[in-house]
């Protein structure tokens, strides 16, 4: 996409920056870069370092607050062999995989169907795909919650499974359309004049073709399965089918006294799962940030 | 086609078609409701929590969008500049918006907590305040601190998609343009705006859209307290319905969202439109 389009242009991207001295670009550009920067760090600099503060230096005014004397593990034990914190993190990753791939699969299909198959109205499909990605969660989980109680499905991670993808498939429908889209049609056509059906076309000539598409879904689909709080918060209510989110967020504060080391570190390690696979899939993700809003 | 189809028709298209229903109806948690036509809507229009809320959506939603909007162009701006490591930047400033926003509420919560914020303790160090900020206690000061964690959310997304709406524009205009004697500013008004207008558009519109539902950040730092002050559309129909058991009452807090949600669809919607002569068609 962008990242691609961009390359040739970065060479003389340069333009007429030549023409700014280096102490008015250090003015401009990087303090003003270093601030944000600082700032959008600093949260996680702060859980960090909460996280391995014993209470004493917590919890005392005196002293420098941005550095630790004694660090501890205490807290990170306490959530790990204290609480159900390794319970939420493995049903995070069981609903995030099962609800990625069944979005996957979905999406595929969907897109492929209206990219392709041409069918009577496969345009307002599309437009309708669009503004069903427009609907947010928040306007869904009380009729989600009605329904998920008559299925019974309340309390189970049936209940999230399904109901993720709600959100995913139309987000990953209309990133997969805008690649198959890119896919010239010809090839199709030479896999059709040589006798391939509709379903090995689409297995073995789109499929292979739309790889990076696949992976920024994917990676898409399962940081926000990943992060996803509201259903999660509103179709499970016992301790042993919570995922990370909602787990820390209703579980690890118990009464008044906020421990804010072990809350610190369980958001900690729920954010660092994520913020891993980010790290390796970043020009998938971007692109896939970027060509949802550009279609 | 036909999985995706019968997903989305069972779990989207009928849930939203529910919950207008439910709206209409005195339904509470394990109970069937009846028809109730507006009764909802007219205690909810006279309910003060109610009113209070919809004035918070409205003040989070335009205060919230507006710095978005002006920090996530500049810092995309920054980042278009040629600098080192550029990747390494983009990526790092992305972070904000990857990592579960309940976890990162948490550590927003932390930050401003009343007796050991670590804000207070850096002000009270440079001599600017004399005793700790109560950030979550106070109405105004509790809203201003919500909107700042939503903001800090928000800027990476704005910037970051902003930001390849910038690649797209050759740098052939701005050298042309600084030939023709244009000072930054014109340069930035009459070349970059025109031709970022469109981006913009849907950038916001989704911006507005995550911003006006709400719900994981003032959940998690002030439930909504305190005495309602940050309590959103959102979470007030997570707490009629879900808490209160009340249903019907949550899901018409939820369906009197959609029409705000509407209009701010329809005004990116005629934005767009712009595209047409920008890139040389006629106006429809």
């Amino acid at each position: 996409m962008t990242s691609v389009a961009a390359t040739p242009e970065a060479v003389d991207s340069q333009g007429t920056n030549y023409l700014v001295s280096l102490p008015r670009r250090i003015f401009t550009v990087y303090m003003p870069l270093f601030a944000f920067l600082f700032v959008l760090l600093f949260p996680f600099y702060w859980m960090a370092i909460t996280a391995v503060k014993p209470d004493a230096e917590l919890l005392s005014r005196e002293g420098n607050p941005f550095w630790v004397i004694n660090p501890t593990l205490a807290h990170i034990k306490k959530l790990l062999f204290d609480t159900a914190y390794p319970d939420w993190l493995w049903n995070t990753i069981v609903v995030s995989v099962a609800s990625t791939i069944i979005s996957i699969f979905c999406s595929v299909l969907a897109a492929y169907a209206i990219e392709r198959l041409r069918f009577r109205g496969s345009r307002y499909v599309g437009m309708s795909i669009f503004l069903a990605y427009l609907v947010p969660p928040s306007i869904l989980f009380i009729p989600l919650a009605a329904m998920v109680y008559k299925l019974n499905l309340f309390d189970t991670r049936f209940a999230l499974i399904l109901t993720y993808p709600t959100f995913l498939i139309p987000f990953g429908t209309w990133l997969l359309m805008g690649y198959f889209k890119s896919i010239p049609l010809e090839l199709e056509e030479c896999a059709l004049i040589d006798g391939a059906s509709r379903l090995q076309i689409l297995v073995k000539i789109i499929l292979p073709l739309a790889v990076p598409g696949l992976i920024s879904v994917g990676i898409f689909a399962f940081t926000l399965s990943w992060n996803e709080f509201i259903y999660a918060l509103t179709f499970v209510s016992s301790s042993e089918v919570k995922t990370v989110p909602v787990g820390v967020v209703t579980e690890l504060v118990e009464g008044d006294v906020y421990h804010w080391g072990s809350l610190m570190a369980g958001a900690l390690f729920g954010s660092l799962p994520v913020a891993i696979l980010y790290s390796f899939f970043v020009e998938y993700y971007v692109s896939g940030l970027t060509g949802a809003v550009k279609e | 086609m036909l999985p995706a189809a019968a997903l989305l028709l069972l779990f989207l298209t009928y849930p939203l078609g529910l919950g207008t229903y439910l709206g209409f109806t005195d339904q509470k948690i394990g109970r069937a409701g009846s028809w109730v036509g507006l009764e909802n809507y007219e205690f909810l229009w006279g309910d003060a929590v109610t009113r209070l809320a919809l004035f918070n959506t409205l003040f989070y939603t335009t205060v919230a969008s507006i710095i978005k909007f002006g920090l996530g162009l500049y810092l995309a701006l920054l980042l278009n500049k040629h600098i080192p490591f550029k990747p390494f930047f983009r990526a790092v400033v992305l972070l904000p918006f990857i990592v579960p926003t309940a976890l990162s509420a948490i550590a927003f919560w932390w930050i401003y907590d009343s007796q050991f914020s670590i804000i207070s303790w850096a002000l009270m160090r440079m001599g600017l305040i004399t005793h700790y900020i109560d950030f979550l206690g106070d109405p105004w000061n509790a809203r201003f601190s919500v909107i700042a964690a939503n903001i800090w959310r928000g800027v990476p997304f704005v910037a970051i998609t902003l930001l390849a709406g910038l690649q797209t524009i050759s740098p052939s205009y701005y050298e042309a343009a600084s030939l023709d004697g244009a000072t930054p500013w014109q340069q930035f008004r009459y070349i970059t705006m025109p031709l970022l207008t469109p981006i913009i558009a849907v950038v916001m519109t989704f911006s507005v859209l995550m911003t006006f539902t709400d719900f994981q950040l003032i959940y998690v730092i002030t439930r909504g307290g305190p005495l309602n002050a940050t309590h959103l559309m959102a979470t007030l129909s997570f707490q009629r319905a879900i808490s209160g058991g009340n249903l019907g009452e949550g899901a018409a807090i939820a369906t009197a969202m959609i029409p705000f949600l509407l209009a701010a669809i329809m005004i990116s919607y005629f934005g767009l439109q712009r595209r047409a002569w920008q890139q040389g068609g006629s106006d429809k």
